[in-house]
């Protein structure tokens, strides 16, 4: 124990400074307001629903309704064709609640009273975005835990399973900015859903996801080339069930990075705009 | 001449077709309540969110604790606590997780914050229900969290916007406990309302807020003043004797007017009063009410509540004042 804490004089310049500085500052903002989200998580585990059941079922659906016909038979082969699919899939949809909880607390007022804090501006979408490190866990556990109950089978090993969740989780992170954007843009909590189905959907299915892109015709096949969906499928199956990685891995990352350097900024902007 | 800690001038901002802020200038000195008054839509929301920092005022100057709330907005932040029209506690936060977050995002250490949080749940007689999520919480004690949230980091200047809306008489008296002892430990206390009674009770000066413009600015001695002159009310011991009492109060009655039984809004009945010229008409219904033998329970002197004020200066056909000028 120090006196400086037992007697904190404060002199007008000692006010002015974040304590351990700017950098340290925000980050503990940031894992004080994630500590928030995670508390927000744990006491509505209803919430949770989109990153357990959901893919469970759509599992389910895609491998015992149409996994017969679209593997002539082979159910068990198409689960491991399909699994890291959907993996990215979930992943994608993962993120949509972040952004309609924002938009909910900032019609809430909560960051009213967050943005009058001296915090920097991106502490509050950071912490928000850190916590949903859970929520993308929680869709890699259960799905590897529930589809192996299926029959689905890492043909890879244990490291390059990590790496695949890793990556995944990482994308997650990535991904979910788009969220926070269209959260800080529109009115509604229920605009966001809106807004992000319309986007996920054509993504998701228009990819690797569900059959292979060659059963497609020409100018989808050209979209499915150009989706980020489809790089990061292409890893993940990679890295749990065998085939190439580093080239799907390499622009993968890139999308990453594409991802945070236009959609941080975006998103940042438009939360310091809304009043 | 004492200091300014919140100064602001020529305010302006624009939502879409809305002037909602059309020329504020504002001035508070330290230590004291500022009271801003104005009906729904005066602007008064705006004003204490460019004064928090939450919005950019598209024309004018403002400073907060000696900063320019423009160009030092995290200093000002530092600096302030706010409480909004809407209460804005974490539901699915307890008490305690509410107001120990405020403290780390005012950088104190987690042991401080705690303390500090419980110490504030304790006089906001919340510590019961410390431990519960706030969303369990009544109307009341989510405002009493949300004010308490505001008070964390010891502000130097505190900005409550509608503080008591919704609250029942009794929680809204406990309010104005608080502002007070607020102010008696150092603060300056800026707060929105749209009661009257509560800029009275509270302030020592009062904004009026109308349209997007001041309309007065004054004490709230000085406002009643300005809009009409004293009253001097009587209540006979004997309910009987209220026609004597307005016989002799006629006698002291301002030229032109006469004694009439007091109907003011929530008086009880049997009190008579009478428009006077100046404060001596006391000295003279006194020994008159003694001559006639009338025995009274209730003699003074009454400056026009408020809310006559308010209207007065708020009502549209009434010529606005345009001396609004600023010390």
């Amino acid at each position: 124990m120090t006196t400086l804490t037992i007697n904190p004089t404060t002199t007008d310049l000692d006010i002015d400074r974040p304590r351990g500085g700017a950098l340290a500052a925000l980050m503990r903002h940031s894992v004080a307001l994630a500590r928030r989200s995670l508390i927000k998580t744990i006491r509505t585990p209803e919430a949770l629903i989109d990153v357990t059941l959901q893919p469970v079922i759509f599992l389910l659906m895609f491998t015992y309704i149409f996994g017969g016909a679209i593997a002539g038979g082979d159910r068990h082969g198409y689960l491991q064709y399909l699994l890291p699919g959907l993996l990215a899939q979930s992943l994608a949809m993962g993120g949509i609640a972040l952004g309609q909880n924002l938009n909910a607390d900032i019609e809430k007022g909560v960051f009213d009273r967050f943005r009058s804090l001296p915090v920097a501006r991106i502490a509050p979408l950071a912490g928000a975005v850190a916590a949903d490190v859970v929520r993308y866990l929680t869709v890699c556990v259960v799905m590897l835990g529930f589809g192996t109950i299926m029959g689905f089978r890492v043909e890879t090993g244990f490291l390059p399973a990590v790496a695949a969740v890793a990556l995944a989780i990482g994308f997650g992170l990535s991904f979910c900015w788009i969220s926070v954007w269209v959260g800080m843009i529109v009115r509604s909590s229920g605009a966001v859903q809106g807004v992000m189905f319309l986007l996920i959907f054509p993504l998701s299915f228009g990819s690797n996801v569900f059959v292979q892109a060659n059963t497609m015709p020409g100018w989808l096949q050209a979209f499915v080339h150009v989706n980020p969906i489809t790089p990061l499928v292409g890893t993940i199956r990679g890295l749990l069930v065998g085939g190439p990685v580093a080239s799907p891995l390499w622009q993968t990352l890139a999308w990453m990075a594409g991802l945070l350097v236009v959609f941080v900024p975006l998103a940042l902007r438009a939360y310091s705009r809304r009043a | 001449m004492s200091e300014l800690v919140v100064r602001a001038e020529g305010l302006r901002k624009r939502f879409g077709k809305t002037q909602a802020l059309d020329g504020v200038d504002l001035a508070m000195r330290r230590g004291t309540v500022l009271g801003v008054l104005g009906p729904n839509g005066a602007g008064k929301t705006t004003a204490v969110r460019v004064l928090a920092t939450l919005l950019k005022p598209d024309e004018g100057y403002a400073e907060v604790a000696g900063i320019d709330v423009l160009k030092h907005p995290q200093r000002v932040r530092r600096r302030i606590g706010l409480t909004g029209q809407y209460a804005s506690v974490d539901e699915d936060l307890t008490g305690t997780q509410n107001l120990v977050l405020i403290g780390q995002l005012l950088d104190m250490h987690s042991a401080d914050a705690k303390k500090r949080a419980a110490e504030l749940l304790e006089w906001f007689d919340l510590s019961e229900a410390a431990g519960r999520p706030a969303k369990t919480y009544s109307g009341g004690m989510r405002r009493r969290l949300d004010l308490a949230a505001s008070l964390v980091g010891r502000p130097e200047v505190i900005f409550l916007d509608e503080p008591t809306t919704g609250l029942d008489p009794a929680k809204r008296e406990d309010m104005w406990g608080v502002v007070r002892t607020q102010v008696a430990e150092g603060s300056s206390v800026l707060l929105t309302t749209q009661y009257l009674e509560e800029a009275d009770a509270l302030a020592d000066e009062i904004v009026v807020i109308n349209k997007g413009r001041v309309i007065a600015f004054d004490t709230p001695d000085g406002l009643k003043r300005r809009v009409g002159g004293l009253t001097l009310r009587v209540r006979p011991a004997d309910p009987a004797r209220v026609p004597d009492a307005l016989r002799v109060l006629d006698m002291v009655a301002a030229p032109g007017t006469s004694a009439s039984t007091d109907n003011t809004a929530g008086a009880r009945g049997g009190a008579v009063s009478v428009p006077v010229a100046a404060d001596t008409a006391l000295d003279e219904a006194l020994p008159a009410l003694r001559r006639a033998g009338v025995e009274v329970t209730e003699l003074g002197l009454h400056l026009p509540s408020l809310d006559e004020v308010f209207h007065a200066l708020t009502s549209e056909d009434a010529p606005a004042p345009k001396e609004a000028e600023l010390v």
